[in-house]
This record gives C-alpha cells, sequence and structure tokens, in this order.
C-alpha cells in the first residue's frame, strides 16, 4: 500500500469515527420519541392512517407489520415497472419492464440489496426510479433501523411484552433521520456534478466520428449469430452522443444514506454523472457508513451503557482496517499478463476503474461497499485481481456484520455477540448472558437461524447454478472466475449487499427468479428470528452482574467477537473461495 | 392482522409520496435554482452548440486528438446512454487480446515514440469503470504528448501548457488521483487553429 492509501484510510477511520457520538445520539433521541417537533407534525399523519401512537406491539405483531409493509412495497415496486410505459415521466419511452426482472428488482430494492439485473438508464423511466425504487431506498433502510431498535429495546427494557410500534418507528426514522440528511447531501452532489433534472436524453455533437461495428438484429429482434456463433455486425459511424439525464442526485443521496446502492444508471457509483469527482466519492464512503456506524453508539446509550456500543464498533472497525488495506494492497498488483505486453506495472490494476479515482479510492470504496451491505461500485470488481477480488466476497460471507446495513449490520453483529458469549459460556461452564440477559435455549436457535440461513442459500444457489445450463449460460470470463462470478452473485443477493461481478449476465429467468429467493429469505430469514429474540429478549427479567459474568466491552470481549465471527461466518467459505479467488491468484501469479 | 391493513396501506402510500414525490422534485427545485448547469449536465456550449459535457468523455481516435481511456460501451464507445465496464477478468484471453490492439493503435499511431519498454500508461490500455471517464494520468497525456504536437504541427511546449491547464490535482492534496479531463483539452486545441 501506498502512503497515500494509508492516509486515505485513516483521514477516513478518524472522520468516520468523529460523527459516531452526535449522529448515534440524534438517532436514540429521534427513536425514543424525544424529538420536540415531533408532536406537530406525527399526530395529524397518525390520525390519517388509524394509528395508535401509545399502543405498542408484541415482537409477533411488530414482525407481522414489518412484513406487511414491504409486502407492499414489493407490489408497489413492480407494478411501477409493468406499467411504466402508460405512466408519466418516461420521456425516452421506455417499455414496460419484463415479469421475471420487475419480480427480481422488486424483491431487491424492498430487502435493500439493490442488486441490478437490468440497465438503469436503457430500462427505468424516471417515475419508476424515483417513485418506486427510490421510496424503497428509504423505506428499506428505516426497515432495517427499526428492527434493531426493537432487538435493542430487547435489551433495554425487563419483564415487558412489547418491543415498540412499528409504525411510529417507521415514520420517525424516515422522517426525521433519513429524509433531512438526504436533502443536504443531495444538494452538496449537484454542487459538485451529479445531475438532477426530468428532461430527455440530451444529444451533443461529438468532436471526432465515432465508427464501430453495430451487431445486425434478424426480423425476429434477436442479434444475429453466423455459425460460429458470433454476432454478426455491419459497420457505422456516429457523430453524435447521446446523454442520459433524470432526477439523479436525489436517489443517489439516499442510495448511499441507507446503504441500499442502487444506481441510478448500470455503472452506479462510477458513472461521472453519480460521483463526478474524488471528493463526492469520499463522502459517499462516508454516507455508508455513517448509520451503521451510529447505531453502534445509539445500542450503548439505549442499553445505558455506552461502552458496550464501542466494544461492537471497535470490534467491525478492527476487521475492517484489515481488510480494506488489503483490498488497496491487491489492487495496486499489475496483472502479470499485461506487464508482459509492455503496460507500466506501477499504475496497478486499471481495468475497470475510473481514473479520478485511481487505485487507493477504488479498493477502499470496494471494502466499504461490501463491509456495509451498499453494493454501490465505483469501479468493476469482475475486474479486479483475484484476491483483490476475494475481499469484498470475504466482507460479504462474513454475513454483513461489519458495520454492515442501515440497522442489519448491527443486529448481525450482535446475534454473533450472543453466540460469543454463548461460546465463552461453554468455556467456562456457566450459563451465558448478556447485558444482564440470560441467553437460554430459545435465544441460541433463533441465533442459530439468523446466522445459518445465508450460507445455506448462498451455497446451495451457487450449487444449483453450476449445475445447470441455465445457470452456466450467464458466464463472460472463462475458467475458475466463472465460478467466482456465480458464487459472487448468490453471496451478494443473500447477504443483501447487491454488487456484482457484473460480466454474469443475471437478466435471465433463471437468475431473475433464483437470487430474488435468495434476497428475500437472505433478508426477512434473518429479520423474523432477530424480532423473536427482541420479544423473547423484553420478556425476561434483568440479572444483576456477578463475579462470573463476562464483561462485554473489553478488550478480550472485542478479540472473542472478532474470533467468533471469522470463524462462524467464514468457515462455511473456505472450500468455495479456494475453488475461486485462490486457484484464479495461483493461475495468474504462479505461472506468469 | 386486520388492524395492521388499514396503517400499513395509508403509512405506505403517505411515505411514498413524501419521499418519492416530494423529495425529489424539492431537490431538483433547489438544484436548478443554486446550481443550475451542473444538474442540467455541465454541459460544454460551443457557437450555441451543445459539444459534450465536461463530464463525460468521448471516443478519440486521431493522432492529433489526446486519446482517453479505451470504453467497453456498446455498441460504439463512449455510449452516453449505455455505461459499462468491460468486466473482463485477470486471466480472460479477451483482456490481454484487447491491451494487444490498444498496444498495437498507440504505436501505430506513434511510431517514433522513443519510450522504453514497459512504459505504456495502463488507464490508456485498460477500459475504464463507466466506459465515459473524461480523464486520464498524467503519464498518460505525457505519453501522446509529442504525436499530437507533430500531428498538429505545434511546439511540444504549446501543447504542454494547454495540458497544464486542463490538469487538475488531487482534490484537497488528498481525495483521488492527478488527471487530465481530454475533451476540454481537445476543444481547446482545435480552437487554436
Amino acid at each position: 500500500m501506498s502512503s497515500h492509501a494509508w492516509i486515505l484510510l485513516g483521514l477516513f477511520l478518524s472522520i468516520l469515527l468523529l460523527t459516531v457520538k452526535p449522529m448515534g445520539t440524534y438517532i436514540a433521541y429521534v427513536m425514543e420519541g424525544h424529538f420536540s417537533l415531533g408532536g406537530r407534525i406525527e399526530r395529524p399523519l397518525y390520525r390519517l392512517c388509524g394509528i395508535r401512537q401509545d399502543e405498542e406491539m408484541g415482537w409477533l405483531n411488530y414482525a407481522f407489520a414489518i412484513l406487511l409493509f414491504n409486502g407492499l412495497g414489493v407490489l408497489a415496486v413492480y407494478a411501477l415497472q409493468r406499467l411504466q410505459l402508460w405512466l408519466p415521466l418516461n420521456p425516452q419511452a421506455f417499455a414496460n419492464v419484463s415479469p421475471d426482472s420487475a419480480f427480481n428488482t422488486a424483491i431487491s430494492f424492498v430487502s435493500n440489496t439493490n442488486w441490478q439485473g437490468y440497465s438503469g438508464e436503457a430500462t427505468m423511466s424516471y417515475l419508476t426510479q424515483m417513485l418506486g425504487l427510490a421510496v424503497q431506498n428509504f423505506l428499506s433502510a428505516a426497515t432495517g433501523i427499526v428492527v434493531v431498535i426493537a432487538l435493542i429495546r430487547g435489551f433495554a427494557r425487563h419483564s415487558a411484552k412489547t418491543v415498540g410500534n412499528a409504525w411510529v418507528d417507521l415514520t420517525r426514522v424516515t422522517l426525521y433521520v433519513l429524509l433531512p440528511i438526504s436533502i443536504i447531501y443531495a444538494v452538496f452532489l449537484t454542487s459538485q456534478g451529479v445531475i438532477q433534472n426530468f428532461a430527455a436524453y440530451k444529444e451533443v455533437t461529438t468532436l471526432e466520428v465515432t465508427k464501430y461495428d453495430n451487431p445486425k438484429n434478424g426480423p425476429d429482434g434477436q442479434p444475429l449469430k453466423d455459425e460460429k456463433g458470433n454476432a454478426v455486425t455491419e459497420p457505422a459511424e456516429t457523430s453524435t452522443q447521446t446523454l442520459a439525464m433524470g432526477p439523479v442526485a436525489s436517489q443517489e443521496a439516499i442510495k448511499m444514506i441507507g446503504t441500499n446502492g442502487g444506481g441510478f444508471f448500470n455503472a452506479n457509483s462510477a458513472h461521472p454523472y453519480e460521483n463526478p469527482t474524488p471528493l463526492t466519492n469520499f463522502i459517499q464512503m462516508l454516507s455508508i457508513f455513517l448509520i451503521p456506524a451510529a447505531l453502534c453508539f445509539t445500542f450503548g446509550r439505549m442499553v445505558g451503557d455506552t461502552r458496550q456500543g464501542w466494544a461492537v464498533l471497535a470490534a467491525m472497525t478492527l476487521i475492517f482496517v484489515v481488510l480494506a488495506g488489503a483490498a488497496m494492497h491487491f489492487e495496486q498488483q499489475a496483472n502479470p499478463l499485461l506487464t508482459q505486453l509492455g503496460v507500466d506495472p506501477l499504475a496497478g490494476n486499471m481495468e475497470g476503474k475510473e481514473t479520478r479515482f485511481g487505485i487507493a479510492d477504488s479498493g477502499l470504496f470496494a471494502a466499504v461497499t461490501t463491509a456495509a451491505s451498499c453494493g454501490a461500485v465505483n469501479s468493476m470488481h469482475d475486474s479486479f485481481t483475484p484476491l483483490g477480488g476475494m475481499i469484498p466476497l470475504v466482507l460479504m460471507q462474513l454475513g454483513e456484520v461489519v458495520f454492515g446495513g442501515t440497522g442489519t449490520g448491527l443486529y448481525g453483529m450482535l446475534v454473533f455477540a450472543i453466540m460469543a458469549v454463548f461460546i465463552s459460556g461453554l468455556m467456562i461452564g456457566r450459563t451465558p448472558e448478556y447485558l444482564g440477559k440470560k441467553i437460554e435455549t430459545y435465544e441460541m436457535k433463533m441465533t442459530s437461524i439468523a446466522i445459518l440461513v445465508t450460507p445455506l442459500l448462498v451455497l446451495l444457489g451457487t450449487a444449483i447454478a453450476v449445475m445447470t445450463e441455465a445457470g452456466r449460460a450467464g458466464i463472460l470470463n472463462p475458467g475458475p472466475h466463472s465460478f467466482s462470478e456465480i458464487l459472487y452473485a448468490f453471496t451478494s443477493a443473500a447477504n443483501n449487499n447487491g454488487s456484482a461481478f457484473a460480466g454474469l449476465s443475471a437478466n435471465t429467468p433463471f437468475y431473475n427468479t433464483m437470487l430474488g429467493i435468495a434476497m428475500w429469505f437472505g433478508r426477512f430469514g434473518v429479520i423474523v428470528p432477530v424480532l423473536a429474540m427482541a420479544g423473547s429478549l423484553a420478556a425476561k427479567k434483568r440479572i444483576a452482574v456477578g463475579a462470573g459474568t463476562l464483561p462485554t466491552h473489553g478488550p478480550l470481549f472485542v478479540t472473542l467477537l472478532i474470533g467468533v465471527v471469522l470463524l462462524v461466518g467464514l468457515l462455511n467459505y473456505v472450500p468455495a473461495l479456494a475453488l475461486g479467488p485462490v486457484i484464479e491468484h495461483l493461475l495468474l501469479f504462479a505461472a506468469h | 392482522m386486520k388492524t395492521l391493513l388499514r396503517p400499513a396501506l395509508s403509512l405506505f402510500v403517505l411515505l411514498s409520496i413524501v419521499t418519492g414525490l416530494v423529495y425529489p422534485l424539492l431537490v431538483t427545485g433547489i438544484a436548478k435554482l443554486v446550481f443550475p448547469e451542473a444538474a442540467d449536465g455541465s454541459l460544454i456550449v460551443s457557437n450555441g452548440q451543445a459539444v459534450g459535457s465536461r463530464l463525460i468523455g468521448q471516443n478519440f481516435t486521431d493522432p492529433g486528438y489526446f486519446w482517453g481511456r479505451p470504453s467497453a460501451t456498446s455498441p460504439q464507445p463512449y455510449n452516453a446512454s449505455a455505461s459499462s465496464g468491460s468486466n473482463l477478468g485477470p486471466l480472460n484471453p479477451a483482456l490481454s487480446d484487447a491491451v494487444r490492439g490498444r498496444i498495437d493503435a498507440l504505436k501505430a499511431a506513434d511510431p517514433d515514440n522513443t519510450r522504453p519498454a514497459r512504459h505504456i500508461p495502463a488507464d490508456l490500455v485498460n477500459a475504464s469503470a463507466s466506459g465515459l471517464d473524461p480523464h486520464i494520468s498524467l503519464t498518460a497525456a505525457d505519453y501522446q504528448l509529442r504525436r499530437v504536437a507533430k500531428a498538429r504541427r505545434l511546439e511540444p511546449s504549446a501543447v504542454q501548457a494547454l495540458v497544464d491547464k486542463h490538469t487538475e490535482g488531487r482534490q484537497w492534496y488528498v481525495f483521488g488521483e492527478p488527471r487530465v479531463n481530454v475533451l476540454e483539452l481537445n476543444i481547446e486545441l482545435d480552437s487554436l487553429q
């Protein structure tokens, strides 16, 4: 790693840590209902919706409310895509999206995954983008946050039957946390060059005439192929360039704040209209971690011991620093095959990277976006060096708990914390307890489900895809990389990340369906057991700290927690990683 | 379950209106008021005609222009309504073939280039992530400088002065990489003649 990369990483973490306390305090303040303006805004709204503000819910009702609310989201996003041709704000007259792609995208945005099988600027109308996709950017982020708040209440309360009111929680986090930050952030983005308009795509006259091979279509509209299966082309030329437009800044802001990651454009945060300057790039990275990091402090504050929150944050940060450093280091390595051809090796692996970001800002972005379950990309992960591309894979496979998504990261990490006290309880032969709550059979069952559901989805999905013709058909790159592409797709979907080894052609009925299923169960297959645990913990009595209690705020516990995350989270995937990136690395560097 | 339905539906509709309509319209209003040029795409207008965007690169193959990053968009390079990278993996023979082709094109356009082996700038032969990258590195500009000066019958120092003018350093000294805006540089080169 260059000294510039170290400075960048240091600066990034320093600024992030400075935001943790104020932001975390604010979220706690809002979620505890202390926001004083709130009454005037909320009361009429609740009356209109038939919500009784003071009536709290048990965990089961809370879970039903969340599922219902998200189910409505799926229907709305699906309908908007299927009807967009007949709806307003579609200046390019984009056709209605196919049923399988619309299904996939609806689940993708509702589950905070934001996996994109489609290409934004060639598929989605402005209305679909803002009223369908961007709305879910807000609401899926809010869903994650309220679930972790419910879990925190489970720890903070004792002998209680309820964990909060889902409607009130969703409203507060959307209106007072996500929305105000997004407005300021979006305006900042336009100041740097991110576009925000409703104009039709603009045609400009280019300096030079571009000559290219245009693929020929047959009478059925499908691309023609010759006997060898290569596309038939005809020479063509153009002296214009069509610039895609749209309300990008407003969507971009919540895309990062809500760890969603679904790009307005196909190239996502690599597109100069989404991420025009190195400064926007830095702020985008910070804004991905802003809420996941702050929630650790919110957690500490709400359970009455801020040290507990700092300990969790310390574990996340330590894992992150090592892996982020590794990503930047591996991308600084040149591809030996290209060095042989005469390419300057000092510049590092520039395939699929933007000049304004270079290696350090691209490597760090890749680590941030996959440590958090964001999935926005400013460089093409598919073209990373084998080990550089393994870092994003590993960060997702840890279960998206290294900062993770808004809310999801913290509840994932707390599930691992429960696992950690359970294992240490076994070692010393005492009943495990965490934050004054006894961890018993029921909690361990829920913990096991929450931890095991994603590896199951990832490995089964990958296995099915590599065994079927439909799964193998989507592969772009040959060799072990083809396996990595499929493994990455299912890892990203089941862990609700959304980034891709984008060479994989995933906009097919097979992948749209398989990944849709993985995203839905990867999301709600964890949320439901977490809420069940919240309910069970809230009902427990608080026990006093005794001589046998493991302190969960010191370096010993942080070490233990990191150990459990690495061991439990990663061990499932070692064979799969060996088959993909590890073999590829050996082939690339050992053979050349 | 039934008691949940009405709150779910009405809250969903209300929050959709706020975050899906009011919010983007509000941001559009503010952006158009405060940063109208950026909100519309940072267009470069010459003689009343839009010739491109400061932020979006264009395809250049003429020896008299500085060339930008290779672009993997389809069907034509620098297709600004279909952004995309190549997504080629490091071991894919298609990547080596593409890079070899670009090196050959660079050498064919500039047979007198006396740079030693292993000094072809990486960003000049590797496709960008968006396919629309408006910038090249300083080394990539330097590599092409004599070719452009020769094709245009200009003094290298005059071209160098223009390159310097369109060079940006790291933003705030730490963010990103130093770079040259290719389209702006080429527009200015054209205006010299």
